[in-house]
Parts: structure tokens; sequence; C-alpha cells
């Protein structure tokens, strides 16, 4: 076993883990953040991205000791202290972009990598950054929509569908 | 995944003696290495990460060349390669955003896999491959599907791609793994041009000489025309018959020639 040291939302965490051991395991099994969720286990389906130092990355293909010294960000640390959601989440919520919620934190952090780099996306880019992250429910009409009015942008003309 | 030590060295140095211990393992980005040992397809006593070494990091152009570090991911490249516009646009094209930000250009190269974006750009570019102990020309490197010229314990440090007058990259899109079903670089230089195709054969990347010599002569797509490669050879699987591949070979060539032109 290993120590290994991150912050995490802005706290310093740390923990001994094995070689073998992933980020998102880390951040599960032993610091109880359960909202970076495991879909498909082979960074396909983006349910687990997190923030590495800033950057979007699927925590269940990183392993835990790679992360040493990173600040790491997940959908814990997205709402303010008080449960007040941020812009993100609470337009996933007014514009119904989550169904059954498991692709959700991975869309959050996502959407909130996209934003950090390309403030206003068009529909085309949103699509585009999107592609790793998959959503069995919606259909990411929604999703997309969330993300546009997450951005400031007029969503009235997408088409509910 | 099978039990391993993990080690992070900071220096090339440091990481050649540790991938001296028999098993070990380097890890780049670990966006194949992980999903394989997840698998239980691969069994290292240690896992030499890349990740932490300043410098197998960095862009810079040296005498015409731009020299991209083995550790660079392909977001790095993408937001990076300017210099290089072609190269920096296949980069941008590899995987997803969270794959991009993990996955190496040395890891890509090293692993050469069949369908692989990079082995196109490396190749068609005419690149240098950098490594821990020599350098090696790209046309020597690539030696068949997951096999390169790489020695046990090798790293990838470094490419050195010469920089084309026009360059362009075509990605027939395997959607559901984001690899190339059929990719095609092509490089026109003062000299001649390269033609470097992924995706398609079972021998991994090749060049596809009958399309360079007639593009040399006339560098517009018209000129490829009559051109076909054989199907024989070409990967066949659900998603495309030899036949198809062997077909898109032609097609993705001619977008590529047209976008540069």
């Amino acid at each position: 076993m290993t120590k290994v040291s991150m912050t995490v939302n802005g706290t310093p965490m740390s923990g001994d883990v094995e070689g073998r051991t992933l980020l998102v395991s880390f951040l599960r099994d032993q610091q109880g953040l359960t909202g970076t969720h495991v879909g498909c286990d082979t960074s396909q389906c983006g349910a687990c991205v997190v923030h590495v130092d800033g950057k979007a990355v699927k925590a269940c293909t990183m392993l835990a000791l790679e992360a040493e010294g990173a600040e790491v960000a997940t959908i814990e640390g997205q709402a303010a202290a008080d449960g007040t959601l941020n812009a993100i989440q609470a337009a996933f919520q007014e514009h119904h972009g989550l169904q059954c919620g498991f692709c959700t934190p991975g869309m959050v952090m996502s959407a909130a990598a996209l934003l950090k780099d390309n403030p206003k996306p068009s529909e085309g880019e949103i699509r585009h950054y999107l592609e790793g992250n998959l959503c069995r429910c919606t259909g990411y009409h929604n999703i997309v929509k969330a993300i546009m009015a997450a951005s400031g942008q007029d969503v009235s003309a997408i088409a509910a569908e | 995944m099978y039990e391993f030590e993990f080690a992070r060295p900071a220096s090339v140095a440091e990481a050649v003696k540790a991938l001296s211990e028999e098993d070990a393992q380097a890890l780049g980005g670990g966006q194949t290495l992980i999903p394989t040992l997840k698998q239980r397809l691969a069994m290292p006593s240690t896992l030499v990460s890349l990740s932490g070494i300043d410098e197998m990091k960095g862009i810079h152009s040296e005498g015409g060349q731009l020299v991209i570090g083995g550790a660079m991911t392909h977001a790095d490249v993408a937001e990076g390669a300017e210099a290089y516009p072609a190269l920096a646009a296949l980069a941008g094209q590899i995987g997803d955003p969270a794959v991009r930000n993990r996955g190496t250009l040395g890891g890509s190269i090293a692993n050469n896999d069949p369908a692989a974006c990079y082995p196109a750009a490396v190749l068609g570019s005419g690149a240098t491959i950098v490594t821990s102990a020599r350098e090696i020309a790209a046309d020597d490197y690539f030696q068949g599907m997951f096999t390169t010229a790489l020695e046990e314990g090798e790293i990838v440090t470094a490419v050195k791609f010469p920089q084309p007058e026009v360059a362009n990259y075509q990605k027939f899109l395997q959607p559901a793994s984001r690899f190339a079903l059929v990719g095609v670089f092509v490089a026109r230089f003062a000299d001649g041009v390269r033609v470097a195709v992924t995706g398609a054969s079972e021998e991994g990347v090749f060049r596809w000489g009958a399309a360079e010599a007639a593009l040399a002569t006339d560098f517009s797509a018209d000129a490829i025309s009559g051109l076909t490669v054989e199907a024989d050879g070409m990967i066949g699987d659900i998603h495309g018959t030899k036949a198809y591949r062997a077909h898109l070979v032609g097609v993705m060539t001619k977008r590529a020639v047209a976008a540069a032109s």
C-alpha cells in the first residue's frame, strides 16, 4: 500500500491505496464520495468524469496514484455549501436534462469543463463535446438545452423533443 | 486487475532503470493500458508511470521540425501544435475530450493500435521517433499490428515532425470506439508526397505508394481516381468488410488531398 494525497473539492484527502486502485475507487470507496458513478468501467460512458487539475478525465481509467498532489473536483463540490445548485445543475433541473440521473454527474462535470474553455458553445459544439458521455434516457436534447441555458444563451429555438 | 507495484519516476533515466525490472511496463496516459489491465490481459510486476517526467513534455520547433514530447496528451497537441495544423486537428479528433486529456502521443505510438490516428500522422509526416536510447525513422518504426521497433524497456521520449507544405487527415469514424475505421494522412513536401493509412490493414499503418507517386506529379484528388488498394490484407470485421475498407482508403485519400490543396 502507498499513501496518496490530493485535494478534493478544496479539502485535502489522503489514504492508503494499492498500485491498481482507480481514482474512482479512491473517491467512492475510501472517501465516500459516491456521486461519481461507475457506469461501464471501460471509459466509454463518462458517468465517472471528474476534473483533475482542471481537466475532465474518466476516473475509472486513471490510477489513484496518478492523482498524487492533484486538485480534484467532483460533482459533490458543484453546489454551494448550503445546497444551492450551480448554474449547470439548476439548468439540468429546469430543462429536464435528466431522467434516471445515473449519467448526470458525468454530464455536469463535462459541461463544466466545456463552459470553462468555451463559455458560449453552439449546439453543435455541445453535442460534439459530449461524445464521451452516454445517456440512455433523455436522448440528449434536454441535456444540450440545459447546457445552452447554463451558458446564458437563448434556448427557445431548440425544439422540445 | 492483477496486483502491481506503481512507480512514478521524475526522469527518463530513472524510468529506464525502473523498466529494467522483470515484467515492468511503462504507463503513458493509460487509456488503452488500464482497460487492458482490467481485462487481465496483462500482468506487469510494476507499472512505471511516465506522467511525472518533465523532459518528456513540451512542444517546440527545432531545425524546421516540430518536436513534441512523448508525454504530451492529445489535448496538449490539439491546443499546442498550431504550427502543424493537420497534426493538431488529428489530435483533436482522437477519442473524446476526457480521453484526450489523458492519452499521450508516446503511448499511442508505442502501442501502435492498427486503428489509432497518431501512427498515420507520424508515418505520413516521415517523422523521427526519439527514444530513451536512439532515434528511429517512422518508416523503420512501425512493424505491423501492435508491433514497433521499440526494444524492451525503451521509451518514446519525443517525436520530431518535419512540417510539410500542406497536409490533411481524414478519419472515417467508427462511432462506437471513436477509432478510425479508415484514416488517411496526406502530406506534401517539396520533394514528394506521403500518404499513410490507418485502420485499414491487418499489418497496421502503411504507406500507399501508388497514390504517393501519382500525387507527386499531380496533387489533386483526380490524380488517384484510377487507383485502388487490394482488399486482400485489409481488416474485415462486423464494422466493415475488407472490400469496404479498401474502397474507403481511396475515398478518404481523395478527401484528404482535396482538403489539403
